[in-house]
């Protein structure tokens, strides 16, 4: 392996050494990003160009995030990954010491040039009256939402349904517990990715509720029109931080440091906040967020630091193997 | 390989444990054969046999008897089985029409055979669960008969059944047209009835082939993965099925967890597969 990627660096070198105008990035991304870093990356494109005079070209990738993450730790070649939360980035550090394991602090705002949340989509009418948490738990109803174990999105689900049950007045770690359990009581269908789980619910008419990411609920809007189905805002929700990162082990490899840099902080930039924006996903410029406020509502989002103490303590309590989400499960 | 190429050369290598064949080319027949295996199937296969072992056999132990896995496994397998049984009564029905009666469209539907082959496993789940759906095609009078068909155990057993299809029909098939009318039209004129006919001289006849068949069907739906979990529902001691326990596994980073799994299905199916051909080998010697 090792010599093989030696052999891809040394072609790489000598070609990017004879063309140094043509420049190839990878980014490797999650699943509902593809719409968002196609105009990210066109726009990129263009203003590299008039900087530079190099043409950049951006290769996307996209999949679960926690199988995007393994695929790069088994080598797929990414100089940038953007993914749907940090403990994927974590495990690229860990295991193959692509980049620091400090890694989210070099970037502005925890690296994570956009934010998301949790939403709910329902049926046009809203037949069962769902407009906070506790209404997913009524008698009969059916809620959709993707495996936590291979979405990432379906995790951010599983978080918001946790801390909005530890946060209530009263509550507490056990209710949390017996609140998710019970939440996931009312899960028909656990699909393997955040796709899956809208084709099921929105396609296949199966449930009453998808949790969703909300960018992921306004794209179903978009697609499907907005006669069939709304958006409710629960009163709380989590502040979903799908973080970016250079990987620097990758990028010096291929001499594309510059370059690679140049791309994530675009995204940090006015022009790219409002790409984000326009794709529905929260910006993070203030400006920008005024701009588009009246498209994302106001509404109490706890941060997974907060609740949860990080997503690598997140993520051994709640989904490794024998975690909480094997525990709801386990036969009574 | 120089060796191999060279096959006249070294006859004493195969005179001893071997009848000499009139065939030439066996040393380098064999060297491929074995190079290819290796490459193709026992370097992968070896490299699955050593993975869990990292957790130590106890670890082992602990990955394979945990009642979701069990579960999960019992599907696999289960559903697999009783997919093929239905192919092999289904899959014997279409083979006999196709191979015995001549009708406008025969070649076409002869040729719809194959599609569970051609079609990639994500679009052949996709269609399945589209038609099974409470609000599918086929979902939606099976729901007002209180019968859930897609995401539940049922859809999975759906789904192992379309892709094993081909596999019954295709083996049939030229057996069939090997078997002649000769000995059923015997059979008639001394008195048999038609069901004694099939009982007593098609299907014995068949049975080899029709074992064959169900073999096949049953080890390819075992691994199935692709057209599966769009159908099944995924629900844990539900309708999970270990292929996606697997997949879960390594989305944890766990891949000793997962090797164990696939070490196990793998063993199992070995195992299975051995009786099935020894009781084949039974059948064959016994005509």
């Amino acid at each position: 392996m090792r010599k093989i990627h030696a052999l891809i660096a040394a072609t790489a070198l000598i070609a990017g050494g004879a063309q140094a105008a043509n420049v190839t990035l990878l980014n490797v991304s999650y699943d509902p990003t593809r719409e968002l870093y196609k105009a990210e990356n066109a726009a990129f494109a263009a203003q590299w160009k008039a900087k530079t005079g190099d043409t950049v070209t951006i290769n996307q990738s996209h999949g679960g995030s926690g199988a995007q993450s393994r695929a790069v730790i088994d080598g797929l070649d990414a100089d940038v990954v953007t993914l749907a939360l940090a403990y994927d980035i974590d495990a690229i550090s860990q295991k193959a010491q692509l980049l620091p394991a400090n890694w989210q602090s070099r970037l502005p705002e925890h690296s994570t040039p956009y934010t998301s949340t949790i939403v709910f989509l329902v049926r046009k009418g809203n037949p069962w009256k769902v407009h906070d948490w506790p209404d997913l738990v009524k008698p009969g109803i059916q809620v959709v939402t993707p495996n936590p174990k291979t979405s990432g999105g379906a995790r951010w689900s599983y978080l918001a349904a946790w801390a909005y049950a530890e946060k209530a007045p009263g509550g507490d770690a056990n209710k949390a517990k017996a609140f998710v359990a019970n939440l996931y009581s009312h899960v028909p269908v656990l699909d393997t990715g955040a796709r899956g789980s809208t084709t099921t619910f929105v396609n296949r008419g199966i449930g009453d509720v998808l949790l969703s990411w909300e960018n992921e609920a306004y794209l179903a809007l978009d697609e499907l029109g907005r006669d069939k189905f709304e958006i409710v805002y629960p009163k709380v929700s989590i502040l979903a931080e799908p973080p970016v990162a250079i990987l620097d082990k990758n990028v010096d490899r291929h001499g594309t440091r510059k370059v690679a840099e140049a791309y994530l902080n675009f995204l940090y930039s006015k022009e790219g906040q409002e790409i984000e924006a326009k794709n529905y996903y929260r910006a993070r410029d203030p400006q920008v967020a005024a701009a588009h406020a009246k498209q994302f509502p106001q509404l109490k989002l706890y941060t997974i630091d907060e609740v949860f103490g990080g997503w690598t303590k997140a993520q051994a309590t709640h989904f490794a193997d024998g975690g909480v989400f094997d525990q709801i499960y386990k036969p009574k | 390989m120089t060796a191999a190429a060279f096959p006249p050369r070294m006859p004493f290598v195969t005179a001893r444990w071997r009848k000499s064949s009139a065939l030439p080319g066996f040393n380098l027949t064999l060297g491929f054969t074995l190079f290819y295996l290796s490459a193709v199937i026992l370097i992968p296969l070896a490299a699955l046999a050593i993975k869990p072992w990292s957790l130590g056999a106890g670890g082992v132990w602990n990955v394979i008897t945990q009642p979701r896995v069990v579960h999960a496994l019992e599907l696999s397998f289960g559903g697999s089985a009783i997919g093929a049984a239905i192919n092999i009564v289904f899959g014997l029905a279409v083979a006999w029409t196709l191979v015995r009666y001549d009708f406008p469209g025969k070649r076409l539907i002869d040729a719809f055979v194959d599609l569970p082959f051609a079609l990639p496993t994500a679009v052949a789940g996709i269609a399945l669960s589209t038609l099974y759906a409470p609000n599918g095609w086929l979902g939606a009078p099976l729901a007002a008969l209180g019968i859930k068909a897609a995401y539940a155990p049922l859809g999975v057993i759906i789904a192992l059944t379309f892709i094993g299809l081909p596999f019954v029909v295709r083996t049939l098939q030229p057996v069939l047209t090997d078997l002649g009318r000769e000995a059923e039209e015997a059979s008639a004129t001394l008195g048999a009835t038609r069901l004694q006919t099939f009982r007593r001289v098609v299907l014995p006849a068949l049975l080899p082939a029709l074992m064959t068949g169900g073999t096949l069907a049953f080890a390819r739906a075992v691994g199935e993965y692709g057209s599966v979990i769009f159908i099944a529902g995924n629900l844990p001691m539900k309708s999970e099925i270990a292929p996606l326990l697997i997949v879960i596994k390594l989305e944890e980073f766990d891949y000793a967890g997962a090797a164990a799994i696939g070490l196990t299905m793998l063993v199992a199916s070995f195992f299975i597969l051995l009786v099935l051909n020894l009781i084949q080998r039974v059948l064959l010697a016994r005509r």
